[in-house]
């Protein structure tokens, strides 16, 4: 056709819940899933005369994180109100970072595959505009046979870290791997759990598009998406709407969308006031959150009473990108692997754990963890720690194949075996099985002539 | 009787030697806001947990292990204080009913020296006004108006008119803590000061009343009216016992991030003679439009009499205070639009009937729940706080804010210990009077000198200095430098000395005076 091409131009805010004992601004519990309004202390529920109170490890969970995604931190940051009224904000109002985040300016690399085999990726980055640290509201749900409206403030006040995204991203492909990334950076690093369905990682997706050349077209923002294969699915469905709707001689109204998981499409969300006003505010309660950094530490300030950026740096555990190097250089297995291994929770763990029990070469063992194993697990929707054949089980049986006592189609069938879960050893399913490898030249003979024997008989 | 050093007995050592008991006491108390009820001082009486507390007092003092000089001694909280288990109401309509699970810290630390909580007094609707007559459980009277001292100098304009007309306002919003301390109901009281709500009150009632400096005492607990500028005010019968209650409850608290980290050493004040090493100024822009010309002429007395006394007395100029009335409109409004957005009747506090819609609910709620001058406020400062109008006035208002702060960094730079000012532009008006003028326009009007001092977190204080020509109290402030209580209250206490105010000859105290009640109406417990 002669149309001009389209090229689509996707952001992301994602809320990521910090991971900590306690609520962000109050102490009381963070947990998942406890009884409604049973982890509810007095600030988080606004009692009037309740103060916020600053979670120093909230803190750390967002310097941990903005240096991972390497930001610059910013040594004095302030915190703001956002005001609106929502059944779930008992104060009217949000506390969060407006006006100076704890940090700014980062990037993230991610990397995709070009086809679909995994057999050449590519590495992309998106830059990382800011973080603020904020707080979680409660939840409210809709009871509208008996038109009410109950609400737990369970969620209400932990701590959040919004991680925004600057439209560097092309397509729901892109999006979905950054993410991705992102959240293993975030588990790494301990700050946040990012577990999707648990609510502790939340994605909205900005979409526009527009032709080369072109200024970027209105965008509309895209929520309600709850795993990351429904973030590519939304994103790549709101490009297409919005390219047919253009084709058509329509115009997109900025808007904000709802993904409809079963219908696989997006839905105009029920406007209620049109532009909210949120009347930002200094938050009067809390001094600027001042961080230091070794030349800014002041002599006579031990570490436990201030937080030291330098010092948080040193401490950074490996993150998923320099893990990914060492398995490759370790073990010499292919890139691609690595990020199999990484993408997988307990993966490389149990990858490792076989290879230090085995004397096969860790690039032939790598083919059974990510084709058989792996694929025993995803067939049975199984994570590698419900995984019923262990790692010294596996290497056990790999052991037995190395020393050529069993054949390769043979190990096939013995791991089949030990999927049961039965508590039998590899060894005992051989003998049971009789899957001996023969190596005894004669006894060969007479197999192969009793086979012939056989047949001529036919 | 004048508040003279020499005569005020002491009722913490009266306590000590068991001349009296904490249960007398309390007991003595109780039947005394029985009689003044028509004062209105009070919206709770604790009376039973209050006779507790004093029996729970005297078993410790009967053991000889009082827990210190607050211990058994009658004490009143604003009702913007959170009390656990006693109602606080905020004299609104949303708050009415309303228990707190929790005390404020002010309220803890006091309740931990043994003190006993007769009751919660009465306030402007969530301490908005300048009078103690908006809240919704009416307004507060002052004791003044039925002391001998003015029924003499009252002229009425006719026979048939009644005392009750020309009863005086409190001043306010902390009108029933300076009431109940005036009238010997208690011995020293919980205010609250935001833009004068402790002085103002102080000054028309003829207490002591102290502003401490912003970030010295815990705002855990008392309901905010502006973050920013909110502080527990204390209300005393003399300058003394205000040390007192300042060293009970200054210091910091990890609840209130606002607090500084300093460890706050309590003092006893020390008996000034020698004024000769003081500096004193006197700042020009306080002759402020409407300050009475009685009032003027104290002022200038109180000058003489530091000048006399070998003290340097200065003019100096606080050149933005002109504009500090419109700042704090701003920024007062501001906050308080934010901090009544807690009340949409959901967790707490009142909910209206209306069950359309989660939106009509808050309406209604908020339209029941709030009298018209909390709504202007939080109508003014939403305007303000609008995306549009930020820069113009939120942020405008603070650079302003700054440089008010600014001038008197600038003044006390330049050598200066302590300022001297009027508190109020005259003394008491009597209601029918006052009530002619919206809320607004007084609050406006009668903040103008005290409300610089909570724009720059100053310590400041009002000293009950002698009586107007109608017999009513008339008070001086004095404001001191950030943390320096100690010098602020060294100077007001020599200053009290110097004018020996007069004691408040009240009928009802006498009906009840008896020897044992002598210690009722000493100036000071301390």
């Amino acid at each position: 056709s002669s149309l001009a091409p389209w090229i689509p131009v996707v952001g992301l805010e994602i809320h990521a819940q910090i991971s900590s004992n306690s609520k962000l601004f109050s102490g009381s519990q963070v947990q998942f899933a406890a009884p409604p309004n049973s982890l509810v202390s007095f600030f988080d529920a606004s009692l009037p005369g309740t103060l916020p109170v600053l979670n120093r490890r909230c803190v750390e969970a967002a310097v941990m994180t903005g240096l991972a995604l390497n930001c610059s931190i910013n040594k004095k940051s302030l915190f703001d109100r956002k005001h609106y009224f929502y059944a779930d904000l008992p104060a009217g109002y949000q506390i969060t970072q407006q006006r100076v985040p704890i940090a700014v300016n980062g990037s993230l690399s991610y990397s995709l595959c070009i086809d679909n085999k995994m057999s050449q990726m590519v590495t992309k980055t998106v830059r990382i505009k800011q973080i603020q640290l904020e707080q979680d509201s409660g939840k409210s749900l809709h009871d509208d046979t008996r038109s009410q409206t109950l609400v737990d403030l369970n969620r209400a006040g932990v701590g959040l870290m919004e991680v925004v995204m600057e439209p560097d991203m092309c397509c729901g492909e892109e999006a979905a791997a950054a993410v991705r990334e992102l959240q293993l950076i975030l588990q790494t690093l301990g700050s946040s759990q990012a577990v999707m369905a648990e609510g502790q990682l939340r994605v909205d997706a900005n979409v526009s598009v527009h032709h080369p050349g072109e200024p970027y077209g209105v965008r509309t923002e895209v929520k309600n998406i709850n795993s990351i294969r429904f973030l590519a699915k939304a994103i790549d469905y709101e490009i297409q709407r919005q390219i047919e709707e253009l084709e058509n001689g329509g115009t997109i109204l900025n808007e904000t969308r709802a993904f409809d998981s079963k219908l696989g499409c997006t839905v105009p969300m029920r406007d209620k006031e049109g532009k909210q006003d949120y009347r930002f505010m200094p938050e009067p309660n809390l001094p600027p959150l001042i961080l230091y950094d070794a030349q800014s530490l002041p002599a006579n300030m031990n570490h436990q009473q201030v937080i030291n950026i330098d010092w948080i740096h040193e401490r950074l555990p490996d993150l998923p990108s320099v893990k990914r190097e060492k398995l490759v250089e370790q073990y010499g297995i292919l890139p691609e692997h690595s990020f199999t291994l990484l993408n997988e929770d307990g993966l490389a763990e149990f990858f490792e754990s076989v290879v230090e029990q085995t004397q096969m070469k860790p690039k032939k063992v790598i083919g059974w963890i990510i084709k058989d194993l792996l694929g025993y697990l995803k067939q049975h929707s199984l994570t590698v720690k419900e995984s019923p054949v262990s790692s010294f089980l596996l290497a056990d049986l790999l052991n037995l194949l190395e020393k050529k006592e069993i054949s390769s189609t043979a190990a096939k069938r013995v791991l089949a075996e030990l999927w049961k879960g039965e508590g039998k050893t590899p060894l005992e399913i051989v003998k049971e099985q009789k899957l001996e490898l023969l190596r005894d030249q004669k006894e060969l003979e007479q197999i192969c002539q009793a086979v012939i024997d056989g047949q001529e008989n036919e | 009787a004048a508040l003279k050093d020499g005569l005020r007995s002491q009722v913490s050592a009266a306590l000590k030697e068991g001349r009296v008991t904490p249960t007398e006491l309390c007991q003595r108390c109780l039947a005394l806001i029985k009689s003044t009820k028509f004062l209105n001082a009070y919206i709770t009486v604790a009376e039973e947990t209050a006779l507790k507390q004093a029996e729970e007092s005297e078993e410790r003092y009967k053991r000889g292990q009082p827990l210190g000089i607050l211990d058994g001694i009658p004490i009143a909280v604003k009702d913007n204080f959170n009390t656990a288990g006693i109602e606080t109401t905020c004299a609104s309509n949303m708050l009415k009913g309303y228990i707190s699970p929790y005390n404020a810290t002010v309220v803890q630390k006091l309740l931990d020296r043994g003190a006993v909580l007769v009751g919660k007094t009465n306030l402007d609707e969530f301490a908005m006004g300048s009078g103690s007559t908006d809240g919704v459980f009416g307004p507060v009277r002052n004791p003044w108006s039925y002391s001998k001292q003015y029924k003499e100098k009252s002229v009425p304009k006719s026979h048939s008119e009644d005392e009750e007309s020309n009863w005086v306002i409190t001043g306010g919003s902390s009108g029933g803590s300076a009431a109940a301390v005036s009238s010997f109901t208690c011995f020293a009281a919980l205010g609250s000061d935001t833009g004068g709500s402790t002085r103002n009150p102080a000054a028309h009632c003829g207490v002591v009343g102290l502003k401490p400096t912003y970030g010295l005492i815990s705002r855990h607990g008392l309901i905010p009216l502006v973050n920013s500028m909110d502080v527990p005010g204390i209300l005393t019968r003399c300058v003394d016992d205000a040390a007192v209650l300042l060293g009970s409850l200054a210091g910091h608290d990890p609840k209130d991030s606002t607090t500084i980290q300093d460890v706050f050493k309590p003092f006893e004040l020390p008996n000034l003679t020698d004024v000769s090493k003081l500096s004193i100024g006197i700042p020009k822009e306080y002759h402020a439009p409407g300050l009475s010309s009685e009032i003027v002429a104290l002022w200038s007395k109180a000058t003489d009499l530091f000048k006399n006394a070998g003290a340097k007395v200065v003019e100096v100029s606080l050149p933005h205070t002109p504009y500090s009335i419109v700042c704090y409109h701003v920024l007062c409004t501001a906050e308080v639009a934010s901090n009544m957005a807690r009340f949409d009747g959901l967790e707490y506090g009142h909910r209206s009937d209306t069950k359309e819609s989660t939106e009509s609910m808050y309406a209604a709620t908020r339209r029941e729940g709030f009298n018209d001058v909390v709504r202007g406020r939080i109508l003014s400062g939403n305007y303000f706080l609008l995306k549009q109008n930020y820069e113009k006035y939120f942020v405008k208002a603070q650079k302003v804010r700054r440089l008010i702060a600014n001038d008197f960094v600038q003044v006390f730079r330049s050598g200066i210990d302590i300022l001297l000012t009027p508190t109020t532009l005259s003394d008491a008006a009597p209601y029918t009077e006052f009530i002619q003028e919206d809320n607004r326009t007084r609050s406006a009007q009668d903040d103008i000198l005290t409300q610089a001092a909570n724009m720059a977190g100053l310590p400041a204080i009002n000293v009950p200095t002698a009586l107007s020509e109608r017999g009513l109290p008339v008070g001086l402030q004095f404001i001191g430098r950030s943390f320096q209580e100690k010098q602020l209250l060294t100077v007001a206490k020599w200053f009290e000395k110097q004018v020996q105010f007069p004691m408040i000859q009240l009928e009802e105290v006498e009906r009840h005076d008896s020897a044992v009640f002598q210690h009722q109406k000493s100036a000071s417990f301390s």
